[in-house]
């Protein structure tokens, strides 16, 4: 198994509070993606063993939703808003920064596997922009000092 | 100048506690509904107050509730949507962060009245945060007995679940939504039959905004009467308007609809940044058509945007400066659009990704003559002919801006180029 006990527990708390199992879906995907930081087909036949859905099912709904990568990504995954709000106050210069600062262009991974840099659409942040969000976390109202900041937090943190 | 009502104690930290929320007179109107009043005495409340959806439609909620039927044995399910995806929209997070109880007890109230015992609440994915405070909110309510099984002692259940979303726009239609909390992927459903009649599960189901249920504790404990006295004769109460873009003081206000659009923007926006004229506004979100400068004092209510040639939406008001190049603006999007359409319909799944194409061509400096007529063309194609709004709020905003700004459509093509550059650094 990949998904460790907790994330069984989880996804099983979860399942039953619903009137229907196949309901526990998206929530058992949003589990296994916060373990394991991307999907993958063997995530989706553990999750169809638990809650007891056909594998296709599950690949099929997870494929639907661009929140959670289907590929590896960075320890880190920068996720910068490009949607109007943030484009008005400079997102795009500031996923130009953050290439410079990371050394690698939009989409990709820096070789250390600390950092993945995509950019999404609207984040719900945008009265604070330009507005970033990593990981879980929201970072808003970014100047150079905090993307600074927040980079060298995050390298002193992995 | 802002009315706060529903964000009176959103600047307290400790508003998320139960505690907090209990000496700020929480849960009152909950435990006045469900020991003084009948449901159908809580729809007409609601009914009185006049509130409209804050999701964007403007339906009055008190109507919605009353479209349950009567005589249908499934059970029924209250959805509040909190996806909130609309780009400049960022209000129900608000909400949802720094006072859930008033959320989960107008749901509460809303379900006691319709007649559920399953409350969902639908988070967008991307919302951490916001769920956590919601989740903790629910525990909470749980532990004092808010919630489960007999509340309060009347003998009403009432169980409630957080159910967060994958980072799909689409899911913020209802009838999406309802799917995607069905664990299906997020596609629309043609309609009729409506969710009230069968939604969730095929069980009468009343889908309702944050924000929209966040009133009705208020509504409940200062009456309809109350609640209808502010705001216009047709657009009642208060309203959160979030405000981006090229502005001062960006933020979420909570204004009484029919505040002129001018006081939003410059007494409480404090003004254009950088002191650059204004060009044109976005009132409603991203998927209403634009205002230019000469309307800054439209009344902030459905009537009257819609009179002035566009619509209040979900009340994301995004201001743009000289600065902007319109086609620019129209590429991010379309951008969007295409990315976020559920593709069960071909207008709205082939024709948001032609109008990305050719609008990105205009962009490029690649434009031909006779593409902003081939783009007309196209959004004539999907206005009006897609199962779900989404088609039609991805072209209002595109003919809005040939409509309004043609001129720099024009010179794109002529001259390969954009008439005004729309390079913005960030500080
Ligand atoms: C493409 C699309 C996206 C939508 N997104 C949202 C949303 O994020 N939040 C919301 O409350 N309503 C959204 N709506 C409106 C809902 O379908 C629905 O009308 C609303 O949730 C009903 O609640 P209300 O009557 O309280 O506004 C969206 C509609 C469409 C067509
Ligand atoms: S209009 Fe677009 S989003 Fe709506 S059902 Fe059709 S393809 Fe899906
Ligand atoms: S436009 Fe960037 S968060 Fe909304």
């Amino acid at each position: 198994m990949i998904l460790n006990e907790k994330s069984v527990a989880e996804i099983k708390k979860k399942m039953v509070r619903y009137p229907r199992r196949k309901s526990a879906r998206l929530p058992a995907i949003t589990v296994a993606y916060r373990q394991e930081g991307h999907l993958h087909g063997e995530l989706y036949r553990e999750i169809s063993q638990i809650i007891e859905i056909p594998v296709i099912d599950i690949a099929t709904a997870a494929s639907f939703y661009t929140m959670f990568p289907k590929e590896p990504v960075g320890k880190f995954l920068i996720q910068v808003c490009h949607n109007i709000s943030c484009a008005l106050l400079g997102a795009d210069s500031l996923i130009g920064y953050l290439e410079e600062k990371l050394g690698i262009k939009k989409g990709e991974t820096t070789e250390d596997d600390m950092f993945t840099l995509i950019s999404v659409e609207c984040l719900g942040g945008c009265t604070a922009a330009p507005m970033m969000q990593i990981n879980d976390e929201f970072y808003e109202n970014l100047t150079h000092e905090k993307v600074d900041k927040i980079l060298e937090d995050l390298r002193n943190k992995a | 100048m802002e009315k706060k009502i529903l964000t009176k104690y959103v600047d307290d930290p400790n508003q998320i506690n139960i505690d907090t929320y209990l000496s700020h007179g929480g849960y009152k109107a909950l435990e006045k509904v469900l020991k003084e009043m009948k449901p159908p005495e809580v729809i007409e409340e609601v009914k009185k107050s006049g509130v409209r959806g804050r999701g964007g439609a403007g339906f009055p909620a008190g109507v919605k509730w009353g479209f349950i039927p009567k005589d249908n044995p499934k059970p029924r399910y209250l959805v509040c949507n909190g996806d909130e995806s609309e780009p400049g929209t960022c209000k129900d997070r608000v909400l949802m962060e720094s006072d859930p109880h008033s959320v989960v007890e107008g749901m509460a109230i809303s379900s006691y009245a319709i007649g559920s015992h399953l409350a969902f609440i639908y988070n967008r994915g991307e919302f951490a945060y916001p769920a956590r405070m919601m989740e903790k909110a629910v525990e909470e309510a749980y532990e004092k007995g808010y919630l489960g099984k007999n509340i309060l002692g009347t003998g009403y259940d009432l169980d409630m679940i957080v159910h967060t979303g994958g980072g799909a726009y689409i899911c913020g239609e209802e009838s999406s939504q309802l799917n995607s909390i069905e664990g299906e992927r997020g596609m629309s459903r043609m309609r009729p039959p409506f969710p009230a009649v069968a939604g969730l599960y095929a069980c009468p189901t009343i889908v309702n905004n944050v924000e929209t249920l966040a009133a009705v504790p208020f509504i409940i404990n200062n009456g309809g009467d109350w609640y209808a006295s502010m705001g216009t004769e047709k657009s009642n109460g208060t309203k959160l308007f979030s405000l981006s873009g090229h502005v001062k003081n960006p933020g979420n206000y909570e204004l009484e609809l029919g505040t002129p659009l001018s006081v939003l923007i410059n007494d409480l926006g404090g003004g254009m940044l950088d002191g650059h004229k204004l060009k044109a506004i976005i009132p409603g979100g991203s998927s209403t058509p634009m205002l230019l400068p000469d309307q800054i004092d439209v009344k902030l209510d459905y009537e009257s945007l819609v009179e002035a040639g566009s619509m209040l939406g979900s009340g994301a008001v995004i201001v743009i400066d000289e600065r902007t190049c319109m086609v620019w603006v129209a590429e991010r999007l379309i951008h969007f659009y295409r990315h976020e359409s559920c593709g069960k319909c071909t207008p709205c799944r082939d024709g948001t990704g032609w109008l990305e194409q050719l609008i990105s061509r205009i962009e490029r400096g690649e434009g031909k003559p006779g593409d902003i007529e081939k783009i007309e063309s196209l959004c004539g194609n999907i206005m009006g002919r897609t199962v779900c709004p989404l088609g039609d709020a991805a072209v209002m905003p595109i003919q809005s801006s040939i409509k309004l700004f043609r001129d720099e459509w024009e010179y794109h093509i002529q001259n390969k180029k954009c008439m005004v550059k729309s390079e913005f650094a960030f500080k």
